[in-house]
């Protein structure tokens, strides 16, 4: 298939930056929209020009790495796909596709679609994990957890910490991954005991970062690659309330 | 991040407080939209039944209920308001660059213009109170100091601008309920997968019934004619009382 690539490039943070148009002729239609991409570099390269700049690594929509904006949307409006993981027979020949990085202040854009997403491990490091404790792990069936909640709990961990929900937000807020990496050990045993100190250091980081506010729209959980819901969202704003009124108080 | 010299700063401070702010003061101005329009909808019914009611309205508490109510709906409002700005610079400044091409997957345009749809209803407010609160206009003024607020509301409603504007604020203000009373449900935390659906529905239903029920007055009154001929009955009483030195009409004038 023949298409026409409208892609996003910039040589630095401090360049402006520019959409380029090229042609990607010949295009297999098994191919992922990652092997379009290397087609398209493989000819760039051999005609003497600097390969398009993009993230991935798993490509197998596991590891959150691969952060392309499709046509207005993070990883294309396929529902529930990594942008590895989205196939060209989801395109007709003849179409334009635009290619942008994901946009927020909060993701400095180092160079054309690859952008800096270190501001999630700096939320991760200020609550999202659980203290060490010493000593040999006693039976698990000591720990009873209800089904309903291992669900949820295990809902929230499928967060692949991709970025894609702040991306499509309208403000840039990175509601739906905090809350996601707060309720999945929120909601278990293990990290109950530390739940208050983790939602108020991870809120606090995710504030100092300059990611939005949420206004309820809900694009975050549209595009999400593992469907993450925003029922997390709900939860972490009440969460929120509830250990800042005991902070204040205890 | 030491504990708090002041958790209210902290609360006003974060993305999440703040919005808790806007979901209460929202909270808020929604039962009020719900009382305002009962009340209204005894314009129907007949004009002692109305202007009881706005009789009752200025005399509760001795009088201070109207103020006590009042203060805090500007309170209410200032905080709403602030918060709502601060939020929506925030968020802008969140994304300097924008995206070439720009697209969206589910979110309603309604809950995309916010701040609009609520600065409109801002300008209507002002407008609303110079109208029928503080009566900028004189023979308004002299229907409500001679307690007919039922005449003084049909009268308000004679000139077609005043109608137009009316309707267009009550269609943004639809716009903004349609978003804004799901969005309490999200902000306080009170919303689930199970309750989306419901919520959804009940805030769509909300929105709509506060657009049908607020229009449904200023179309009766001039495309209809509702009331006009008591109205202008009523306004040569008062105006023969004004005449005749009077403060209060005279009993039996009050009857239908
Ligand atoms: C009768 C008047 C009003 C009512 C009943 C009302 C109601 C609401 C409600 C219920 C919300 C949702 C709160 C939440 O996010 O949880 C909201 C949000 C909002 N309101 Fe108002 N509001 C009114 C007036 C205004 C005014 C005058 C402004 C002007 C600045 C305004 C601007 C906003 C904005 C920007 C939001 C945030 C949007 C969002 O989070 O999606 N509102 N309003
Ligand atoms: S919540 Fe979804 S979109 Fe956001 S980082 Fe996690 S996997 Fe990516
Ligand atoms: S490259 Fe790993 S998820 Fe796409």
């Amino acid at each position: 298939m023949n298409l026409t690539l409208k892609v996003w490039r910039q040589k630095s943070v401090h360049d402006d930056g520019l959409i380029e148009t090229y042609q990607a002729k010949d295009i297999p239609i098994e191919a992922s929209f990652l092997e379009m991409l290397d087609i398209v570099n493989q000819r760039i390269i051999i005609d003497g020009g600097e390969p398009i700049h993009f993230d991935y690594d798993c490509r197998e929509g596991i590891c959150g790495q691969c952060s392309l904006t499709i046509n207005g949307i993070p990883h294309s409006k396929e529902r529930g796909v990594t942008a590895c993981q989205l196939h060209m027979r989801k395109f007709k020949d003849g179409d334009t596709i635009w290619i942008e990085p994901f946009r927020a202040k909060a993701f400095p854009l180092q160079r054309d679609l690859m952008v800096d997403r270190s501001a999630f491990d700096r939320i991760i490091a200020a609550g999202g994990f659980i203290d060490v404790r010493t000593g040999s792990a006693q039976d698990a069936n000591n720990l009873p957890v209800a089904k309903t909640r291992a669900d949820s709990a295990m809902d929230a961990a499928a967060c692949i910490g991709c970025g894609a929900c702040v991306a499509a937000c309208k403000n840039a807020s990175a509601m739906l991954f905090v809350s996601a990496k707060a309720a999945h050990l929120n909601l278990l045993p293990q990290g109950a005991p530390e739940k208050d100190k983790r939602v108020l250091g991870m809120v606090r980081q995710m504030d100092a970062e300059g990611f939005g506010n949420c206004t309820n729209l809900y694009e975050c959980e549209a595009v999400c690659p593992k469907e993450i819901s925003t029922e997390n969202i709900a939860r972490l704003n009440r969460d929120y309330a509830v250990a800042l009124a005991k902070e204040a108080t205890v | 991040m030491s504990s708090s010299t002041c958790s209210i700063c902290h609360f006003w401070q974060s993305s999440i407080g703040k919005k808790i702010v806007v979901a209460l003061t929202g909270a808020y101005l929604v039962f009020f939209l719900a009382g305002h329009l009962v009340g209204n909808m005894l314009i129907y019914q007949s004009s002692e039944a109305f202007n009881h009611y706005a009789e009752f309205l200025h005399t509760m508490l001795h009088g201070w209920g109207i103020w006590i109510f009042r203060i805090i709906m500007l309170v209410a409002l200032v905080l709403h308001i602030i918060a709502t700005i601060q939020l929506t610079a925030a968020n802008r400044a969140a994304r300097p660059r924008r995206y070439q091409r720009e697209a969206t997957m589910v979110a309603p345009r309604s809950s995309r213009m916010m701040i609009w749809s609520g600065l409109t209803v801002l300008v209507f407010f002002v407008f609303h109170i110079l109208h029928y609160t503080v009566r900028v206009q004189s023979d308004l003024q002299v229907l409500a100091d001679f307690k007919q607020n039922w005449a003084m509301t049909i009268a308000g409603f004679q000139n077609l601008l005043v109608v137009l504007f009316y309707i267009l604020a009550m269609a943004l203000l639809c716009s903004h309920l349609s978003h804004g009373v799901g969005s309490i449900f999200q902000t306080l935390g009170l919303r689930t997968k199970k309750t989306a659906k419901g919520i959804q529905l009940f805030s769509k239903a909300y929105s709509l019934i506060i657009f049908v029920g607020f229009i449904s007055i200023p179309i009766s009154v001039y495309f209809f004619g509702m009331g006009k001929k008591e109205m202008e009955a009523t306004k040569a009483k008062v105006e023969a009382a004004v005449q005749a030195g009077l403060t209060e009409l005279p009993e039996q004038d009050n009857a239908h």
